[in-house]
């Protein structure tokens, strides 16, 4: 049985020297209510959370309008297991502890968690396709998924999210040694839907994982991938699309946290916005123990801003406690779309709506193609031509 | 036959500090077939003349005419002037990520010819303008003019123009930065163009060097936003001999006009 609540000490109300020394614990109550003002919580619309904000938390109950279903190939194990408060299965809550209240939330009135396990040694040719589905907004709902690549085992995870929810959720992924793992979030929720998703990801030694999220419905889509490292030699590609419409709101916090030697990171986020009241935030935490000499990492954020009124927030931030890294960057830019490419297209005699859609798909192209998952490839290209077509109709 | 006439063109423009006068009443007519080199120092307006024909935001007609076989051109957006006819080689032509070469031809084709070219005969049309450019065919894959070199990206001005087959071509010092050998195999592209007779070629360049290879019918001296002279070929050796110091004093007048 996991210990249900672990905290390192510190009052939540003081803020945090580092992300590493922060607030960490299973049990919503640890953390008061979030007003807005926490840096957690700053970038976030606190007023559209609804009821994943709800003051008692003991009394929250899953609504149950969220279902998940797994196609997953024969030789992947996946379990439904019952999952209430101090119930839970003891694999659970072992990758990451919530650092904030609404995953801690999530945690706790999950009713039926869902556990994948690709056994060691075993190389999946298909991907495993965990697909959650809303029936409603009114109600907020919760998941979680425990993904266990085990070692020198390889796997390719797509999680597709689509329909209308109020859903919180926590998603573990453990890679073992020597194992691969492509997992992509695909958040391709109806325009009323809001999702908070708290990723933890523990690379295995000498492990590889790519990490995609791609962020396109949704009325408040937020994010937050927290990589740790279980051995020397681990790498994780941590890569992010998003396409933020009006009055949408896509979030993405990472953090990596670099505790074994000679691991590598590399963040890349992509986003295109537009219009009126489209806001994103993009945070890149990287931190560099003392422990994790020859770290090489890098995060860079991009965002197109395709019309007036959107706004994009990116702070990347590096933390670095050892003398010994092999590299270290990040950056950060956020421009419109370029007049001179347009400017070179149209002189070639393609129609301006065209160049747009051209400068915007190249804009994504390098992203798309290093995720390198077929399935998700065609919806994202088709998803980018939907959104494409509203933006330049409107 | 395709003519197209400029007529007492002045253009701005628009920089941090407003407009500012560059061309200061061009009057050109070229005709398919013809080849007209325009010469003239830096600063002098050329590659302005360039890019006001293309349509370039940057740039504001503020008189005279631009007219196509007849049409205004200058009513025109820059894709509908690229489909009316009218192309123009870039000095630097720009990058485009994520964007193949192999896509992004196939879409001007569309656009330019009005319907999709039939894969078959286009992809044996690539390649063999691309050979006789000396182009190796991993070319068509990488992202336009994204990390070529000078060369490459005046080569891949000129595979343009060989397939988008335009009525009149404005060719911005596309010997710029070029090579011997490359100068040749651009200034050959240039020739098959001309041979075809379909096309009016307007060289613009700094240079004479490109004008042994590519023999113009005539060639015109830019100074001061304005033509002061105007001969056949034999012009552009009196300029290869004597510079073009004698103009420096057409120059001061009409900016002194002004």
């Amino acid at each position: 049985m996991a210990p249900l609540s672990q905290q390192s000490g510190i009052r939540p109300d003081v803020p945090a020297a580092d992300r590493s020394e922060r607030l960490r614990s299973w049990n919503p109550a640890d953390f008061p209510v979030p007003i807005g003002r926490e840096e957690e919580w700053r970038f976030t619309p606190m007023s559209q959370l609804r009821d994943l904000l709800t003051e008692d938390a003991s009394a929250v109950v899953g609504s149950g309008s969220v279902s998940v279903e797994v196609k997953a190939p024969s030789d992947v194990k996946v379990e439904r297991v019952a999952h209430q408060g101090a119930q839970h299965d003891s694999r659970l809550g072992t990758v990451g502890v919530p650092a904030e209240r609404v995953a801690a939330l999530a945690f706790s009135a999950t009713a039926t968690a869902t556990v994948l396990t690709v056994p060691q040694d075993t190389q999946l040719t298909e991907p495993i396709v965990v697909r959650a589905h809303g029936n409603g907004s009114a109600g907020a709902d919760f998941g979680h998924v425990l993904l266990q690549v085990e070692a020198l085992a390889s796997a390719v995870v797509v999680l597709d999210h689509v329909g209308s929810a109020t859903y919180a959720d926590n998603l573990e992924i453990r890679v073992g040694d020597q194992g691969h793992l492509t997992v992509v979030s695909l958040l391709d929720w109806d325009v009323d839907a809001v999702h908070l998703s708290a990723h933890h990801i523990e690379v295995g030694r000498d492990a590889r994982v790519v990490h995609v999220v791609v962020s396109l419905g949704g009325e408040v889509i937020r994010t937050t991938p927290e990589v740790t490292f279980a051995g020397p030699g681990g790498d994780i590609e941590l890569l992010g699309l998003f396409f933020t419409d009006p009055n949408q709101h896509h979030e993405h916090r990472i953090f990596v946290d670099h505790s074994e030697p000679n691991c590598r990171s590399n963040v890349n986020y992509k986003g295109a916005l537009i219009g009126e009241g489209a806001h994103s935030v993009w945070i890149g935490d990287v931190l560099i123990r003392a422990g994790a000499v020859g770290t090489e990492t890098y995060e860079i954020n991009r965002n197109l801003l395709l019309s007036d009124g959107p706004r994009a927030d990116s702070v990347p931030n590096l933390e670095i406690e050892t003398g010994d890294v092999a590299s270290a960057g990040h950056a950060s830019v956020t421009g419109r779309l370029d007049g001179d490419q347009l400017f070179y297209l149209m002189a070639r005699g393609i129609p301006e709506l065209e160049a747009r859609r051209l400068v915007v798909t190249g804009f994504f192209a390098e992203l798309r193609d290093r995720i390198g998952v077929a399935f998700v490839t065609e919806r994202l290209t088709a998803a980018l031509e939907t959104e494409l077509q509203r933006a330049t109709s409107s | 036959m395709s003519v197209l006439t400029i007529k007492d063109l002045h253009v701005s423009v628009q920089t941090d500090d407003g407009a500012r006068p560059i061309l200061r009443g061009v009057d050109l007519t070229i005709a398919s077939g013809q080849t007209h080199a325009l010469m003239g120092p830096n600063g002098s307006g050329k590659s302005t003349l360039a890019y006001a024909i293309a349509g370039h935001p940057r740039y504001e007609v503020t008189s005279g005419s631009i007219v196509l076989d007849g049409d205004d051109i200058l009513d025109m957006s820059i894709d509908e002037r690229a489909r009316a006819g009218l192309f123009l080689a870039m000095q630097y032509p720009v990058e485009v990520p994520g964007v193949s070469v192999t896509n992004f031809l196939r879409t001007a084709a569309t656009a330019v010819r009005g319907e999709a070219p039939k894969v078959r005969l286009w992809v044996k049309e690539v390649r063999e303008t691309m050979d006789r450019l000396s182009m190796d065919p991993a070319f068509a894959e990488r992202n336009v003019n994204e990390g070529f070199s000078g060369g490459e990206k005046k080569r891949s001005e000129l595979l343009q123009l060989e397939l988008l087959r335009p009525k009149i071509a404005v060719l911005d010092e596309i010997d710029s930065g070029l090579d011997v050998d490359a100068l040749k195999v651009v200034s050959e592209g240039i020739n098959r163009v001309r041979e075809s007779g379909d096309t009016g070629v307007m060289l613009i360049t700094h240079y004479t060097r490109i004008l042994r290879y590519v023999k113009p019918d005539q060639v015109h001296v830019f100074s001061g936003g304005r033509i002061v002279e105007r001969g056949g070929a034999e012009l552009a050796e009196t300029l290869e001999s004597q510079g073009y110091e004698r103009y420096a004093g057409l120059d001061l007048a009409s900016a002194g006009s002004n």
